[in-house]
């Protein structure tokens, strides 16, 4: 397909460009609150916001996402509040989880953005429990869950992809390969190199997709949620995808990895590549799209004002929430 | 003359020195976890992390990749290995990042290596050690923050130490390695950060005995028992104490199974009051175990209830002024001494 012969909506292409550049803003704004010491470090999802932007834009607030520990662009994609989000990251009272959950595990359940999550794997179970859930109710809305190539080795994930499998529920499972686990190499730790073609070995689809890309993205994410929708059960969906910081806070990945490498994926950059296609394609002027990043960066700028103006929760909040009080 | 200098080391310092001394002195040491060296298969970038905590760098260089191994995000899978590894030959260490990831591994370490040695009528070893970290305070919330020490004691099959300052945790960790059957090691996150860092260290191989306590500050008033990090906090607290005119005396745990009561209970029989510092969550803790100990054994010559100090009974929040309420601090735990002393 050529650019111009795009069959996507324009307000859905508009729609995930703005999408994208709110979530780069609003990551390097974290890293700037991190840098600056008013929080202790995020997990940067700077590279890879095309994946949950191009998947995201088939869902409904009804449908579910969960993610992992790198999940920032995934509530921003699924439409979490980002001045909740920068007050959730402050450990204010304001935020999405009241200050007690913090980066690594943003929720917004009236989004059916059902939490970011600190253990690696530990998602894919639950994401599997919503797609039961929803068939068992006779509901047409469908789960997603965001995990890392990192997670493709934990059991966790061939449970699941099983279960899903024979219970034909409507789930995707989304491997963002961003080629690193920590600081160990995709090649060395997964074997067959492949993590799509182990969704063989479960009776589904598995797709290879190019992760830097949000409109190939947003295709091959259209034919799984409608499959999954119409009740044909899982997919498995691998999106190629980088990193662009460390793992972690100040973790500096060139101790692992090459500079020819990491600019060989900021050339592939997501925004970058959408910015063209929607100017030669017709759908957007360079004018308009600045605007867009403009006002992404106002929202962001807003957003932090509101996090850092917001109380931090009374201390009376440690005991909240908890089911049984002891002694 | 003799010499006075103090070779100084950080915790992870000292932990590391242990892990080069044991993998020289025993061949059939092996080294498992997640970026343990880092940068794994790629020659120019060996070692790039030395692990999370800085306690595994350099091993790698040194012993090879086959003793020392990266592993993919497989817990269930690397404990697992670790086990059937002790069970046929080798002396394993496997490296758990985080003590919330026994989620993850619980089935190998809860019933394969807490078990075999007993149900295959003592003819199986699992001459293995599980390091892993605890503690909060460092704006990780309720997953990566937690202590669990008791989950662990729990088990019949297991042996639990926790360090508390750089000397012990080196010849703690050596005698891990050394013993014949599992043991844990926790290791705090605020003292691999460096907090009580910087005492001597002797450069010598030499193991701190399993299933003995210490006494790092001696009192006649009341008795502060501390586990790992709780100890420093406990050491602080006892200064405080001292400017109120009281005089404590600290019990640094170190070994939670088996546990020393006679270190507990002939420190409380002299003091008559006690408070026992505890990170863990309060239900089941370490902190009850030891109070019911102190009860049933010592109960004639307490002149006060033993006093249980624990996080409160929450998971461990992310909000940094919620974060701070939640560990014990010396001026809890003083406040605590001086409603029973005052």
């Amino acid at each position: 397909m050529t650019k111009s012969q795009s069959s996507i909506p324009k307000d859905t292409l508009m729609w995930m460009y703005e999408t994208l550049v709110l979530i780069r803003r609003f990551e390097e704004q974290a890293k700037r609150e991190a840098d600056q010491g008013r929080i202790l470090g995020t997990h940067s999802a700077i590279g890879e916001e095309a994946t949950p932007t191009g998947i995201c834009a088939h869902l409904r607030d009804d449908d579910y996402v969960l993610g992992n520990h790198r999940s920032h662009h995934h509530c921003i994609a699924k439409g979490v509040d980002i001045n909740e989000m920068m007050a959730e990251l402050l450990g204010k009272a304001t935020g999405t989880n009241k200050g007690k959950g913090g980066t690594m595990h943003i929720a917004d359940a009236t989004k059916g953005m059902l939490g970011a999550n600190g253990v690696v794997g530990s998602n894919i179970p639950v994401a599997t429990g919503c797609a039961l859930s929803a068939k068992v109710q006779g509901k047409d809305n469908v789960s997603v869950v965001f995990f890392g190539d990192g997670a493709s080795s934990q059991g966790s994930l061939h449970e699941s992809m099983n279960l899903a499998s024979i219970w034909n529920l409507p789930v995707l499972f989304v491997c963002e390969n961003n080629r690193y686990a920590e600081s160990t190499p995709f090649e060395y730790a997964v074997a067959g190199q492949s993590v799509a073609n182990r969704a063989a070995g479960y009776g589904m689809p598995g797709v290879t997709v190019d992760g830097q890309n949000v409109i190939e993205v947003y295709e091959v994410a259209g034919e799984a949620v409608e499959r999954a929708r119409r009740g044909e059960g899982p997919t498995l969906i691998e999106a190629m995808t980088y990193r662009y910081h460390g793992h972690f806070g100040a973790d500096n990945p060139r101790g692992y990895r090459t500079a020819e490498e990491q600019k060989y994926y900021e050339d592939k950059d997501c925004i970058l590549y959408m910015e063209q296609f929607l100017i030669e394609s017709g759908v957007a002027t360079k004018e308009r799209l600045e605007e867009i990043d403009n006002d992404a960066k106002a929202k962001v700028i807003k957003a932090t004002q509101f996090a850092i103006d917001s109380p931090y929760p009374d201390p009376s909040e440690l005991l909240s929430d908890v089911y049984i009080k002891y002694p | 003359m003799v010499s006075t200098s103090v070779r100084a080391l950080t915790y992870a310092q000292a932990v590391n020195e242990a892990f080069h001394q044991e993998f020289e002195r025993d061949p059939s040491v092996i080294l498992m976890g997640e970026d343990v060296a880092g940068g794994a298969g790629r020659s120019e970038f060996e070692d790039a992390w030395g692990g999370v905590f800085k306690l595994t760098g350099g091993l790698i260089g040194k012993f090879g990749p086959e003793r020392v191994r990266d592993t993919p995000i497989s817990e269930n899978g690397f404990v697992g290995a670790a086990v059937g590894a002790a069970a046929t030959g080798l002396r394993p260490i496997a490296d758990l990042m985080f003590v919330g990831f026994v989620g993850v591994c619980g089935d190998q370490i809860f019933n394969n290596m807490s078990k075999m040695h007993y149900m295959f009528g003592g003819k199986v070893k699992l001459p293995l050690t599980v390091i892993t970290s605890t503690g909060a305070g460092v704006g990780s919330a309720a997953q990566h923050s937690e202590t669990l020490y008791s989950i662990f004691v729990h088990f019949p099959g297991l042996k639990c130490v926790a360090p508390s300052n750089p000397y012990n945790a080196k010849g703690l960790h050596a005698a891990a390695i050394r013993d014949d059957d599992p043991v844990i090691v926790f290791n705090n996150k605020q003292l691999m950060g460096g907090v009580g860092g910087g005492i001597h260290v002797p450069e010598d191989s030499y193991v701190f005995p399993i299933g003995k306590a210490d006494r790092p500050k001696e009192g006649t008033d009341i008795t502060l028992i501390g586990i790992s990090y709780t100890t420093y906090q406990c050491l602080k607290a006892a200064e405080i104490l001292e400017q109120k005119g009281f005089s404590a005396e600290v019990i640094d745990l170190l070994s939670l199974s088996p546990l020393d009561e006679d270190a507990v209970l002939s420190s409380v029989k002299k003091t008559r009051n006690v408070i026992i510092v505890d990170e863990d969550y309060p239900m089941c803790s370490m902190a009850s175990e030891l109070s019911a100990i102190i009860a049933e054994q010592a109960f004639d010559f307490l002149d006060s209830p033993p006093i249980r100090l624990n996080a409160p009974h929450a998971s461990v929040p992310y909000s940094p002024v919620l974060e701070a309420e939640y560990i014990p601090s010396p001026e809890k735990i003083a406040q605590a001494a001086l409603s029973i002393l005052e």
